[in-house]
């Protein structure tokens, strides 16, 4: 056993014991730490964006005489667009923050539409159609309707205008049934990645900070 | 009669089909360059030439590996003719190909690869069009009932009877995420029951332009309800925008505050399980609904409700009635039905006539 001298390693090695702490119970220890936590994620963030954007993406760009006069302006006018959230803080004016947010909705949903359509739908589409070329052996084949049977009662799950009547009830069933399936994959997927999540924790602890293990 | 042996093994042949053209659908700029890749063990790699029409040097553009057979050429000029060389290069030798005809570059206007989705877009919108329009004019279209929202009111007079908050996570997104959207619609009609009852809300948010939208919506919502008075700064606060850290605050008022209901509804990551295992450590009633697929089975596993996908905007817009929303629902559906239709055709289309559908789309 060889105890680390890195202080830092020490302060890693008690925060990571302070929020492992949670699993007894909420206790003054596991406060401070997530109150630490809290409070450095902020001071990043903040000084992320000051360095790793503002300063290279606006002002930089603008100071710069190598910068086209248009360029400048764009940038002058998305920076006033984006100050336009302070507003926020002025009650006489505090409409105006409706602005950028009215932008950020308008570009997120023009730009994402046409994704949606050509890469999940079209694409969803592509996979689930049958073709001869499905039947080449009787696996695949046995897939391919699977599949197919699979997409129309998951959809047919997710059908809200008419109730559960009729063929749509055992088709809706079997889809929240396909829907499990996938869950329970993905829950067991998931989990075996927390996993080793924690073995890398235990790793630094045992190996990093009290040197059980090399 | 040695060195005559060694001599004939290095000696490698020319790639031979050297072909360039125009690489369609794009802004220009670019040719692809295609060869017959050559079996040759000897072989480290081909050496990639152009030559401007008019002009008498040959540059070399690049050096790809032996396994390479295609270059892409995004230093075209448009409308200036190029044509290409490929050599071969071995250890001690190289293989000159004939060159290439020439070629240009060109942009387009249109991606006619994006056809498809073009159409399909086209087709989406005016069903959703027309169902908006039914919608403003009939407010009362038809939507199922679904599950997770019967709980919301029995959650919340659970809330009330106990004395104890409700605690509601619009998730980790922003406020293009469509989930966020949904969410603070539910988010309103909480709050609207909340004042009502006179139970405690409390909303941590993880972005700062939710945190704005939030808070307005939680304020028209005690305002509509009658109780302006009720509402307060504090309901609605901003916590950090770092996923893990967010985890260890809301954890840490689900144990400190012990709200009665927990409402996690909105974009969630990683985070989820943490979140929603502390809320069942709690003993509190969950009800949680996102469209993160990889989040679901941790919310299904971890809360008592859970709005999976697109019942979480239809939660919305049963909650809200709101027509866009209501006519959004409508549309969904019958764009789904289209589609699966249009999966069936195609697929029976496929199989009687060996018609190659795939390609059309």
């Amino acid at each position: 056993m060889t105890l680390s001298t890195d202080p830092w390693i020490w302060i890693a090695a008690i925060l990571t014991l302070a929020i492992f702490s949670f699993l007894y119970r909420e206790n003054p220890f596991y406060r401070f730490a997530e109150h630490l936590y809290v409070g450095i994620a902020n001071g990043y963030a903040i000084t992320f964006y000051w360095h790793r954007i503002l300063v290279p993406s606006l002002f930089d760009r603008v100071g710069s005489s190598s910068t086209p006069l248009s360029t400048k302006i764009w940038l002058i006018a998305i920076a006033i667009i984006g100050a336009l959230y302070f507003t926020r803080f002025i009650p006489r004016i505090s409409w105006l923050v409706r602005i950028p947010i009215a932008i950020v909705l308008g570009y997120a949903s023009g730009a994402s539409i046409p994704r949606a359509v050509s890469g999940e739908i079209i694409r969803q589409m592509k996979a689930t159609i049958i073709t001869r070329a499905s039947f080449a052996n009787w696996q695949s084949g046995l897939w391919a309707v699977i599949i197919l049977i699979g997409v129309i009662a998951t959809i047919s799950y997710f059908f809200f205008s008419t109730e559960r009547r009729g063929l749509l009830k055992p088709l809706s069933y079997a889809g929240i049934i396909f829907i499990m399936i996938g869950f329970g994959a993905s829950f067991g997927y998931t989990v075996m990645a927390r996993i080793s999540l924690f073995i890398g924790r235990l790793q630094f602890l045992l190996g990093d900070w009290l040197g059980f293990i090399k | 009669m040695l060195s005559l042996t060694l001599l004939l093994a290095i000696t490698i042949f020319p790639p031979e089909h050297v072909q360039a053209r125009d690489i369609p659908n794009d802004e220009g700029g670019k040719i692809v360059v295609t060869w017959d890749r050559i079996n040759a063990p000897e072989l480290i790699g081909y050496r990639v030439l152009r030559q401007q029409r008019n002009s008498d040097k040959w540059d070399t553009l690049a050096f790809v590996g032996r396994l390479n057979n295609r270059y892409i050429d995004d230093a075209a000029v448009n409308r200036i003719e190029y044509r290409y060389q490929i050599i071969a290069v071995a250890e001690s030798t190289q293989a000159v190909s004939q060159p290439s005809a020439y070629t240009c570059s060109l942009p387009q206007w249109f991606d006619t690869s994006t056809l498809p989705a073009l159409l399909g877009t086209v087709i989406l919108s005016l069903i959703f069009v027309f169902f908006f329009d039914r919608a403003k004019r009939d407010r009362n279209l038809f939507i199922r009932r679904i599950a997770g929202l019967d709980a919301v009111e029995e959650a919340l007079g659970r809330a009330t009877e106990m004395g104890r908050a409700t605690l509601y996570v619009p998730g980790l997104s922003t406020m293009s995420d469509v989930a966020t959207i949904a969410s603070l619609n539910i988010l309103g009609e909480v709050a609207k029951k909340t004042a009502q009852f006179g139970t405690p809300l409390i909303v941590p948010v993880a972005d700062p332009i939710v945190y704005t939208v939030a808070r307005e919506v939680v304020k028209e919502a005690y305002t509509t309800a009658g109780r302006p008075d009720a509402f307060h700064q504090d309901i609605v606060f901003f916590v950090t925008d770092q996923q893990f850290a967010f985890a260890a605050a809301v954890d840490g008022i689900m144990t400190r505050e012990k709200p009665a209901t927990n409402f996690l509804i909105g974009m969630f990551w990683a985070e989820s399980l943490i979140i929603a295992e502390t809320g069942a450590a709690t003993g509190a009633i969950q009800i949680a609904g996102t469209d993160a697929v990889a989040q679901l089975p941790f919310f299904i596993t971890a809360c008592d409700y859970t709005l999976i996908g697109e019942e979480l905007y239809a939660a919305s817009a049963y909650i809200s009635r709101e027509p866009v929303l209501l006519g959004g629902i409508k549309a969904q559906d019958y764009s789904k039905a289209l589609i699966v239709f249009m999966i069936l055709v195609f697929s029976v289309l496929a199989l009687s006539f060996n018609l190659p559908v795939l390609s059309w789309l």
